[in-house]
């Protein structure tokens, strides 16, 4: 049955995917790319990978759509036609498939359950990761005890990202002319109301959920990534509703760079107190007087750290794209 | 005689599905990368590319979580009821490339504004053209 | 007792179901824009109480239930909101509902 449910989702996947590559349109084929991200959330689940199904969520039918949106906004939203013949790409694209539909044919079939990547350290880590970090979800001690160092590299890798972001697009500080109080948008105040008072409703929940699961990520599905993303879509939805100028009024763009950086800063300080402390880097049994409680203490910390950049970056990202895209605008009319 | 001439045929169906479900998740994945792949290659316009990207990035993020996947596996959560876990680690390793994927489309996109606010468009083409134009104008 | 309970989760399951379905047909069908939003608005709002409430029957712990019926009292409020703000972004982009008139015209 579950073989079945798999079956037909990738099916979806690969029919999107072909109406994607035939739309002309950039706003139907951002559309058609969220339902996609929604649909690979969904074959997660099925494959009990419910965290990252969680965090695709997040990303592919939230972040990733509205990026995409504001970004079209600015570089137009017709796509021309093709300019030469698609036939050498696409004898290209069918030689590199078929070669490796051929070397697919020797690789373990789905769900097998003795294939070489299940026998070596995922054992290790099933078994051993109780004792030894003490946190029942296994996807959150390998994340942030045993591979500590490899998702700080991931979570710089973030950062630089968001602040590259700002390099190219920053106009945060150079339009004090716009500043006023008054609404930006009038048809937004005066058309949308119920979708407003609805929101107002729904955020302390999404905000509530964010920090759900940020601290239960031990124990359950979740962790700071994921916190991160969904507390970022609340404070979007907000601005995207009340105005931008709202929501840099409710928190400023300030607190947000210093939150990342400091997302970073209390990860790799938590690194070096155990170094102090006579371990290894990121190695937090001699955080407390006893190694499991030292873990525990250790992993929180991390995630945290993991939250407040993730979160503050996303939305450092997405006000810098959305106040590119006003400055356009003035500029045009 | 007839009868179980069919039951052995249907056998050999049956096998064959499951042989085929087997490995539909990776001919999925391949045409999931090959589609990205030739989005990328033929498409001109740089907004057009970067969706083709995501979509050979989830493609990959759908390869590493079907490896993972353990027939009768659960959620990796440990609980003293479950006996067979799915693999923890490719988990681990898409959950964190995810979230870097969107920070990387990210940033392309910010090159893509930039390049539409520098050359007026986002079609390879036109952008080529502009810069020819602009070097002859250079030479003379 | 537990066959009653069990034959009313899978009618609510059924249903619910068959719902989702008519809204999928009803996109296909309906002629413009305005009219299939209806149909699916109206349809997976219910479709979707009536599954969660087959599940929640289903379901024998009270955490489980807890949550169903949170993500159901979510599914109310956003639903309706959703369509709202799909009609009221076509009406704002000036999509024009088909009248009976224009339909009579070309058909």
């Amino acid at each position: 049955m579950e073989l079945f449910v798999n079956v037909i989702l990738l099916s979806f996947l690969l029919a999107i995917a072909l109406a994607i590559v035939r739309m002309k349109d950039l706003f139907a084929v951002i559309m058609l790319a969220g339902i996609y991200g929604l649909l690979s959330a969904s074959f997660f689940v099925v494959v009990d990978a419910v965290d990252v199904a969680i965090t695709e969520a997040a990303v592919g039918a939230g972040v990733f759509t509205l990026l995409m949106l504001v970004a079209t906004v600015m570089a137009g939203r017709y796509e021309q036609g093709a300019r030469h013949k698609p036939l050498l790409a696409l004898a290209v694209v069918f030689i590199t498939g078929s070669l490796l539909i051929y070397g697919s044919l020797d690789m373990p079939a789905f769900g097998y359950g003795p294939a070489p990547d299940h026998q070596h350290v995922d054992s290790h880590y099933i078994n051993e990761s109780m004792s030894e970090v003490g946190v029942p979800n296994i996807v959150t001690a390998v994340l942030a005890s045993y591979r500590g160092f490899d998702t700080l590299g991931e979570l710089l890798v973030i950062f630089t990202a968001g602040v590259a972001v700002m390099a190219l697009l920053s106009t945060l500080y150079d339009s004090h002319s716009n500043l006023g109080t008054g609404p930006e948008n009038k048809w937004l105040y005066e058309q949308q109301m119920p979708i407003r008072l609805v929101v107002k409703i729904l955020i302390p929940f999404i905000m509530l959920f964010a920090f759900y699961i940020q601290f239960h990520g031990d124990y359950g599905p979740g962790g700071g990534f994921q916190a991160g993303l969904i507390l970022a879509s609340a404070i979007i939805l907000y601005a995207m509703l009340f105005g931008i100028r709202t929501a840099k009024q409710v928190i400023s763009p300030r607190f947000y760079q210093c939150l990342s950086a400091f997302g970073i800063l209390l990860y790799g300080g938590v690194g070096v107190v155990a170094l102090l402390n006579g371990e290894h880097f990121l190695d937090y049994s001699v955080l407390f007087t006893d190694p499991l409680a030292g873990q525990h203490v250790g992993i929180v910390l991390v995630e945290l750290g993991i939250g407040c950049t993730v979160f503050s970056t996303m939305i450092l990202i997405f006000l810098n794209f959305y106040e590119r895209k006003n400055n356009q605008l003035d500029g045009c009319q | 005689m007839v009868v179980n001439k069919l039951g052995v045929a249907m056998d050999i169906l049956m096998s064959a599905g499951l042989r085929i479900a087997g490995f539909y998740n990776y001919w999925v994945v391949i045409s999931l990368m090959m589609t990205g792949f030739y989005i990328v290659i033929s498409h001109g316009n740089l907004i057009k590319k970067i969706i083709g990207l995501s979509i050979f990035q989830t493609s990959v993020f759908i390869f590493y979580i079907s490896m993972a996947n353990v027939e009768g596996g659960s959620a990796p959560i440990l609980n003293s009821e479950i006996v067979q876990y799915s693999n923890p680690l490719p988990h681990v390793l898409i959950l964190t490339a995810i979230v870097v994927a969107i920070a990387t489309t990210a940033l392309a996109l910010a090159l893509v504004v930039r390049i539409k606010e520098a050359f007026g468009s986002v079609e390879e083409e036109e952008i080529q053209a502009l810069v020819e134009k602009n070097k002859d104008a250079k030479a003379c | 007792m537990d066959t009653v309970i069990s034959v009313a989760s899978l009618l609510c399951l059924l249903l619910g179901s068959f719902l989702c379905l008519s809204g999928g047909v009803g996109i296909l069908r309906f002629p413009d824009f305005y009219t299939r939003m209806h149909a699916v608005g109206v349809t997976d709002t219910l479709a979707s109480a009536m599954i969660l409430m087959g599940l929640m029957l289903q379901g024998a712990e009270a955490n489980v239930v807890i949550k169903l019926i949170i993500i159901l009292l979510m599914t109310l409020f956003i639903n309706p909101t959703a369509s709202y703000a799909l009609a009221k972004a076509a009406m704002y982009s000036g999509l024009k509902p088909l009248l009976n008139m224009q339909k009579s015209k070309r058909g």
